[in-house]
């Protein structure tokens, strides 16, 4: 969808970016990623000539862009900064049809798409139609950028740093929403970064610079468990393996049909499964299947009752949606070695354990 | 091509005084400004004398006038002062020297007190804006070491505030060198007598005696007090340093 | 008192005498925005360019009314227009450019650079972004500015009797001359009056045309 072929930019003698190709397919989050001064925001603005290339070629949809007039590429390319930038003297709506006025868009179809784009990103437009940016809170006034952003429905939308500004504990919950919107829209996003956590939760790809050079451009996976070089595996972090488990979901890893009893079965049938299986517990769960407490193997072998009198309570849970991170950090707060894996309901689906958490991360150092 | 265009400017503003001065020769202008010179050197410095004691009177007053009306216990009166000051402002010159005139008869006197009131409705609003652009945590911090009320008036605020109000020194002795040569029409002599009679005889040597020294005084005083403002205001808190 | 009486019985002439200054002030302030405004925009593209010009009018500004009035005459009275309308519209003209420049540029260089650029990643032409953007947020500080040269106006306004411009100073001048207290309450409270109901007037407008979204 966007392809870079040996893009340059040399200020005088600086070489700002030097010769980086690379391609983004439709639908992608990338990335650009790297310390300051590297050349991603340069090469990001080039790609709506805010900044003109000084050589190579950059093509959108398969069109070379420098065959199109600057005013009207921009006017195709959405752009997000991190400053925010809401004219204040005019209201949400009114910034939101900045561009759609400017294409000449009819004023029922402007307005109707601005309401439909406040929903988009979670503000009610009774309320947020006619308020002015000052009014607004730091996260609002960035969701209201990136509605301003999509509103002629660019299929290209180009983000520096947008969620800088914002503060860490609304940054989250904006990336989440974003994410979300991102599914449903798939647009083409290219998304400069200076933070490695937030590229990992982000992005479909991620490119790495450094001092104006391309180093690595691939799967956030992939250049976490695989940096090039020293430079990248500093970049991203001696817990780069840590980052990973961001990556994973509990229910890509966890044990399926896991066995299980029941309150009124009793501790011989309990052991004989564990024993089966090779585990030292085992869950119980309630008439319709949801996880209710936990038996030992110890408090089971070779005793006689039912499994309700020697049950003991769950030590923690997690959540089959859950990254791996979270996982281990249960783990590691109830000082297990495995857990019980539940649905949105509670029912109970599968077991993980650390064992098993780390096998899957090894496997990608093994396969190499 | 900025360098140039700016030789070229240079060089046909100075060609054009030149070709003005040949001209006011061709005219017998020059000569006819030159007979008035013992004039010109006198009203100077009555003018000067003027401008000086209305100036310093206005300093005087108006630097601690705009001090108490950012003092704690003024803060009720401060909105309704600050008004008025406003108002004063917005009084048309001529008007404010005729008034004195009303009040206090003609001559010098009058016309002192008329430029007086002028100069000093700026400083006293620069001082107060001045003041009150000091950062709230310079005074904390000032109170905090245990500086005693004056101590944080003229060890924190004032040089705080400097850069502001000389601005206002130097706006307010603009509007007064400005004004000054009104204060003939009011009997308190100066260069507007050159002017004035000038414009009354239709004579444009005189006229041109008066208004080019006036000119050239407002120009040169402005210059001076602007240098005192970038020398005089300590680098820290001078933005033009 | 006396001078009441005088207001009542000479309200014709003093009315006209209003209307002459007003429209000296009307006319320079015109002619004065039409230049002044886009000279003000000119010169945000360069800071060599903004510091010349700001000077050069802020010198202007330093020459005394009467002085630049006096340089005006003889040079005028080669055209037959030395005393009168003309010299006094040029000179408020002149005195107008500070104000309202130095308005206009500094209200348009302080927008906040990042909306500068949102405006252009979007696509915007630079007249859109001025048009748009730029002018809606500076708009209230230009107002400012041309209150102020108003204000000067109507005060340099009252000076232009003495050189045959009419108006309300001539209440003041021929109340000076003739020791004649009326003329001279008159003069100087007509002319404040209209210097007080102008600005006030303009600060309503400046307040109007500010987006809510720009206001304290």
């Amino acid at each position: 969808m966007i392809r870079l072929d040996r893009v340059t930019k040399a200020f005088g003698s600086v070489v700002a970016v030097d010769s980086v190709d690379m391609e983004v397919p439709a639908g992608a989050v990338c990335v650009l990623l790297g310390p300051s001064g590297c050349g991603k925001t340069t090469t990001m603005k080039m790609i709506n000539r805010l900044i003109a290339p000084s050589s190579g070629k950059i093509y959108i949809d398969g069109r070379d862009t420098s065959g199109i007039d600057d005013v009207q590429l921009r006017r195709s390319i959405g752009y997000v900064i991190q400053q925010i930038g809401l004219f204040p003297n005019k209201t949400v709506e009114d910034n939101i049809r900045v561009v759609p006025d400017l294409l000449g868009w009819d004023r029922k179809r402007s307005r109707a798409r601005a309401a439909e784009l406040l929903r988009l990103v979670n503000l009610d437009p009774a309320i947020f139609l006619h308020r002015y940016p000052k009014e607004l809170s730091g996260g609002q006034q960035q969701r209201v950028g990136v509605a301003r952003a999509l509103a002629a429905d660019p299929p290209v939308l180009l983000m520096d740093e947008p969620f800088g500004a914002i503060d860490p504990i609304n940054r989250e919950v904006i990336q989440d929403e974003f994410m979300k919107l991102q599914a449903e829209l798939k647009k083409t996003v290219v998304f400069v970064s200076h933070d490695i956590d937030e590229a990992v939760k982000m992005a479909s790809h991620i490119a790495i610079f450094r001092e104006g050079r391309l180093i690595q451009y691939d799967k956030p996976d992939n250049i976490l468990a695989h940096p090039l070089n020293a430079f990248v595996a500093e970049f991203v972090g001696s817990d780069r393996t840590l980052k990973r488990l961001r990556l994973i979901k509990v229910g890509d890893v966890m044990l399926s049909e896991p066995p299980r009893v029941r309150a009124e079965d009793s501790l011989d049938t309990a052991a004989a499964l564990m024993e089966e299986h090779g585990h030292i517990s085992i869950v119980m769960v309630g008439p319709r299947g949801r996880a209710r407490g936990v038996v030992r193997l110890e408090a089971a072998r070779g005793k006689k009752g039912l499994v309700a009198e020697h049950v003991d309570k769950l030590p923690g849970l997690v959540n089959v949606q859950d990254d791996l991170r979270t996982a281990v950090s249960t783990m590691f707060t109830h000082d297990v070695t495995w857990l019980a894996c539940v649905d949105d309901d509670g029912f109970y689906k599968g077991y993980i354990t650390q064992r098993g958490i780390t096998h899957v991360l090894g496997a990608a150092y093994r396969d190499r | 091509m900025a360098s140039s265009l700016h030789t070229v400017a240079r060089v046909s503003l100075i060609a054009m005084a030149f070709a003005l001065g040949a001209y006011l020769q061709s005219r017998g202008l020059l000569t006819s400004i030159l007979r008035h010179w013992g004039d010109v050197v006198y009203l100077t410095r009555q003018h000067l004398w003027l401008v000086a004691l209305s100036g310093t009177l206005a300093i005087v007053v108006g630097i601690p006038l705009g001090v108490l009306m950012t003092r704690q216990g003024f803060e009720r009166f401060a909105d309704i002062a600050t008004q008025l000051v406003n108002l004063g402002t917005t009084i048309p010159t001529l008007a404010i020297l005729a008034l004195a005139m009303s009040v206090l008869g003609i001559g010098a006197p009058p016309a002192i007190f008329g430029l007086f009131a002028l100069t000093l409705l700026p400083i006293v609003l620069n001082t107060v804006a001045g003041l009150r652009t000091v950062p709230g945590h310079l005074l904390e911090a000032a109170r905090g070491m245990g500086m005693a009320k004056w101590q944080i008036l003229l060890r924190v605020e004032l040089p705080n505030a400097a850069f502001v109000i000389l601005a206002g020194i130097r706006t307010a002795l603009a509007i007064n060198v400005g004004t000054a040569p009104l204060a003939f029409l009011i009997g308190g002599g100066g260069l507007g007598e050159l002017i004035f009679t000038g414009i009354d005889l239709m004579e444009p040597g005189m006229l041109l005696a008066g208004a080019i020294p006036t000119a050239l005084l407002a120009i040169l005083i402005d210059f001076v007090i602007g240098q005192c403002q970038y020398w005089l205001v300590p680098r820290g808190v001078n933005p033009l340093r | 008192m006396q001078t009441i009486n005088f207001i009542l019985a000479n309200l014709p002439i003093i009315g006209q005498r209003t209307v002459e200054h007003i429209s000296i002030v009307g006319v320079a302030i015109a002619i004065a925005i039409l230049t002044g405004v886009p000279i003000g925009i000119l010169i945000t593209q360069s800071k060599a360019a903004a510091d010349r010009v700001l000077y050069v009018a802020s010198i202007i500004m330093t020459i005394p009314s009467i002085a630049l009035f006096g340089l005006l005459i003889p040079i005028l009275s080669l055209i037959g227009q030395g005393i009168g309308y003309l010299p006094a519209v040029i000179a408020l003209v002149l005195y107008s450019q500070l104000p309202i420049i130095r308005n206009t540029y500094t209200a348009i260089a302080n927008v906040d650079p990042a909306l500068r650029e949102a405006a252009r990643g979007m696509g915007m032409t630079s007249l859109q972004r001025l048009l748009h953007v730029e002018i809606p947020i500076a708009l209230p500080v230009i107002i400012s500015g041309i209150r102020n040269a108003v204000v000067l106006g109507i005060a340099i306004g009252a000076i232009a009797t003495y050189i045959g411009a009419g108006g309300l100073g001539t209440f003041i001048s021929r109340g000076i001359s003739q020791t004649d207290i009326r003329q001279l309450l008159t003069g100087a409270f007509a002319v404040s009056l209209l210097a007080i109901v102008a600005d006030y007037s303009l600060l309503a407008l400046q307040r109007l045309l500010t987006s809510p979204g720009l206001r304290n």
